[in-house]
C-alpha cells in the first residue's frame, strides 16, 4: 500500500500534480479568518528530528496543526546510541503512542526508509531530510513556487522550463530531490558546481551538469542557490570561501545577466556573502520568503493526502 | 432523461425569481456554489438575477471535501476550489447552490464549512433536483424539480460548459 513519502523519485507525475493542486487550494486558507480545517482531527503527527532544523520542523508543525492534527515534537538531538538501535527503540515508543504519521529528519541517509520498511511502526513515514540523500517536501515546495511563477495554469506544468541548481550539490539532499521531481514534471535541470562538489554517479541523474555558472544562468527560468554545507565537509573542497563566492556565488553582476522573468530561489538557511549576496537575496527576483509560505501549504497537502482518507492517495509503494 | 436543457433553463429562471422574492431584492445576497456542478448553476442564477434586477450578485464556490463525514471512509480526495467573493459573507444572505439534494450530508458539511468562513445573516439552499431520501433534518428553500427516486437509482446532472449538454438523467434499477 502507498503510505509513505520517502523519495521525490517515488512520485508519479499524477501524484505530484495532485499534491501541487491540493497545495494550491490549501494556500488560500492563509487569507481566511479561521486558518484551520478539520480534516485530520484526532490524528497524531510526530515530528521526529534527529538533526537540527527549525524551519522544517515549524513548517510541518504548522501544517499539521492547520489540519487539526495533534502534534508531538520529538527532538532526539545528541543521542549517542548507535543508529539502528536508537531508531528502533524510538520507533517502538512512537508506535506505543499511537502515531498516525512520523515526520522524520535524520543525519543518516536511508533512515526514513529503514523506519518505513522495518515493520516497527504502522504509521505513515514522511522523509523530512535524511543525510545527503533526499528532502522530498522541499522539492515539492520548490516545484510549487516555480509553478506559481513560471508554470501554466495546469498544476506542475513546468514542461521545458530550465532550472539551474547551483552550489554544494554533493552534500545537498535538496538537489537530488529537486532533480528527480523536476524531471518528473518535465523541467530541464542543470546542476552547476565545482568538480569537487559534484556527487559520484551524477551521470545516472536525469540532469545536465556544468562547472561554469556564467554560461548557464542567462538561459535559466529559475536559479536555485544551495548552501555550502561546511558542517558536512571534512577537508578542502575549494581553496577559499572567497574563491568559491567569486566562481559560484550569485551576486548583483551575475543577476543582471538573468532573463526578466527568472526567479532566484534558496532552500534556506542562507549564508549571505557566500553563495548569495544580500542585494540578490533581497531583490524583487528573490522568492525565498515565499518558499517558506508555500512550504506550509505543500506539507498540508502531503499530510492530508497521506492521512486524510481511509488510505493514502499518493506516495511510494514501499 | 427527466429534464432537458429547456426544462433546466425554466427551473433556474423560476428559482432566480423565488430567491429575489424571498429576499425582497438582490441586496446583500451571495451565491455560493458547491463544486463541481453547483458552481455553474450559481453563475447561471446570478446571470438571471442580473438581467432582472440589474445587480451583480457576488458568486463564489465552497468546497466541502474536508468537512465530509465520510472523509475517512474513502481514499483522500482531491480538493475543489473554494473562492469567496471579495466582500465576504459576514452579514449577508448566503444561498448555497447544488445540483442534487439527496442524503443532506453534503449540505451539513457545507454549513460546517461556512461556520469557519464567517457569519452570514441567513443561509438558504437552492438545488436543481431534490431526489428525497434525506438522512439529516435538512430541506431546500428553492427546488428546481422534485424527483421521487428509488435508492438503487442514480441521478446525473450534466451542464453545458462543464459537460456536453444540459440534462438531468435517471439511471435505472441496476440488473441484479
Amino acid at each position: 500500500m502507498k503510505r509513505h513519502l520517502l523519495s521525490a523519485g517515488d512520485l508519479t507525475r499524477d501524484d505530484a500534480e495532485l499534491i501541487l493542486s491540493t497545495a494550491a487550494e490549501l494556500r488560500e486558507l492563509a487569507d481566511r479568518p479561521i486558518k484551520k480545517l478539520p480534516a485530520l482531527r484526532g490524528r497524531t503527527v510526530v515530528n521526529l528530528f534527529f538533526e537540527d532544523s527549525t524551519r522544517t520542523r515549524i513548517s510541518f508543525e504548522a501544517a499539521a496543526k492547520r489540519l487539526s492534527a495533534d502534534v508531538i515534537n520529538f527532538a532526539a538531538k545528541g543521542s549517542s546510541l548507535s543508529k539502528g538501535e536508537s531508531l528502533k527503540d524510538t520507533a517502538l515508543t512512537l508506535e506505543a503512542m499511537g502515531a498516525d504519521a512520523v515526520v522524520v529528519r535524520h543525519g543518516a541517509s536511508g533512515a526514513p526508509h529503514l523506519l518505513a520498511n522495518s515493520g516497527w511502526v504502522r504509521s505513515s513515514v514522511v522523509n523530512a531530510g535524511d543525510g545527503t540523500h533526499e528532502h522530498p517536501t522541499q522539492a515539492l515546495l520548490d516545484a510549487f513556487t516555480m509553478w506559481r511563477h513560471l508554470g501554466e495554469s495546469k498544476p506542475g506544468g513546468l514542461e521545458g522550463r530550465r532550472i539551474a541548481i547551483v552550489g554544494d550539490v554533493l552534500h545537498s539532499r535538496v538537489a537530488r530531490s529537486n532533480a528527480l521531481l523536476l524531471n518528473t514534471l518535465g523541467a530541464e535541470v542543470t546542476l552547476v558546481a565545482p568538480p569537487t562538489l559534484m556527487p559520484v554517479g551524477i551521470e545516472s541523474w536525469p540532469v545536465q551538469t556544468s562547472y561554469d555558472l556564467d554560461t548557464v544562468i542567462p538561459k535559466a527560468d529559475a536559479v536555485m542557490m544551495l548552501r555550502v554545507q561546511r558542517e558536512r565537509m571534512q577537508g578542502g573542497f575549494f581553496p577559499t570561501a572567497r574563491e568559491y563566492s567569486r566562481r559560484y556565488g550569485l551576486d548583483g553582476r551575475r543577476m543582471a545577466t538573468l532573463q526578466d522573468h527568472t526567479i532566484v530561489m534558496h532552500p534556506g538557511p542562507m549564508v549571505r556573502g557566500m553563495e548569495i549576496t544580500a542585494d540578490v537575496a533581497d531583490s524583487s527576483r528573490s522568492v525565498i520568503v515565499e518558499q517558506v509560505t508555500n512550504g506550509v501549504a505543500v506539507r498540508m497537502a502531503v499530510l492530508y493526502l497521506l492521512l486524510g482518507g481511509s488510505e493514502p492517495a499518493v506516495g511510494g509503494e514501499e | 432523461m427527466v429534464l432537458d436543457a429547456r426544462d433546466i433553463t425554466r427551473a433556474l429562471t423560476r428559482i432566480s425569481h423565488e430567491i429575489l422574492e424571498r429576499n425582497k431584492g438582490a441586496d446583500d445576497l451571495v451565491l455560493l456554489g458547491i463544486p463541481s456542478r453547483g458552481v455553474p448553476l450559481a453563475e447561471r442564477i446570478a446571470e438571471r438575477i442580473a438581467s432582472v434586477e440589474g445587480y451583480d450578485v457576488p458568486v463564489g464556490s465552497l468546497d466541502v471535501t474536508m468537512y465530509r463525514d465520510d472523509l475517512r471512509m474513502k481514499p483522500a480526495r482531491a480538493l475543489l476550489p473554494t473562492k469567496l467573493p471579495p466582500g465576504g459573507i459576514d452579514g449577508r444572505t448566503v444561498v448555497l447552490v447544488d445540483d442534487v439534494l439527496f442524503s443532506g450530508r453534503t449540505i451539513r458539511a457545507a454549513l460546517d464549512a461556512l461556520n469557519d468562513i464567517g457569519r452570514p445573516r441567513a443561509v438558504r439552499l437552492a438545488v436543481l433536483v431534490d431526489r428525497g431520501h434525506r438522512e439529516l433534518p435538512i430541506r431546500a428553500d428553492f427546488v428546481g424539480k422534485n424527483l421521487p427516486t428509488s435508492l438503487v437509482e442514480r441521478v446525473k446532472v450534466t451542464l453545458a460548459g462543464v459537460d456536453d449538454a444540459d440534462a438531468v438523467t435517471i439511471f435505472g434499477e441496476v440488473a441484479s
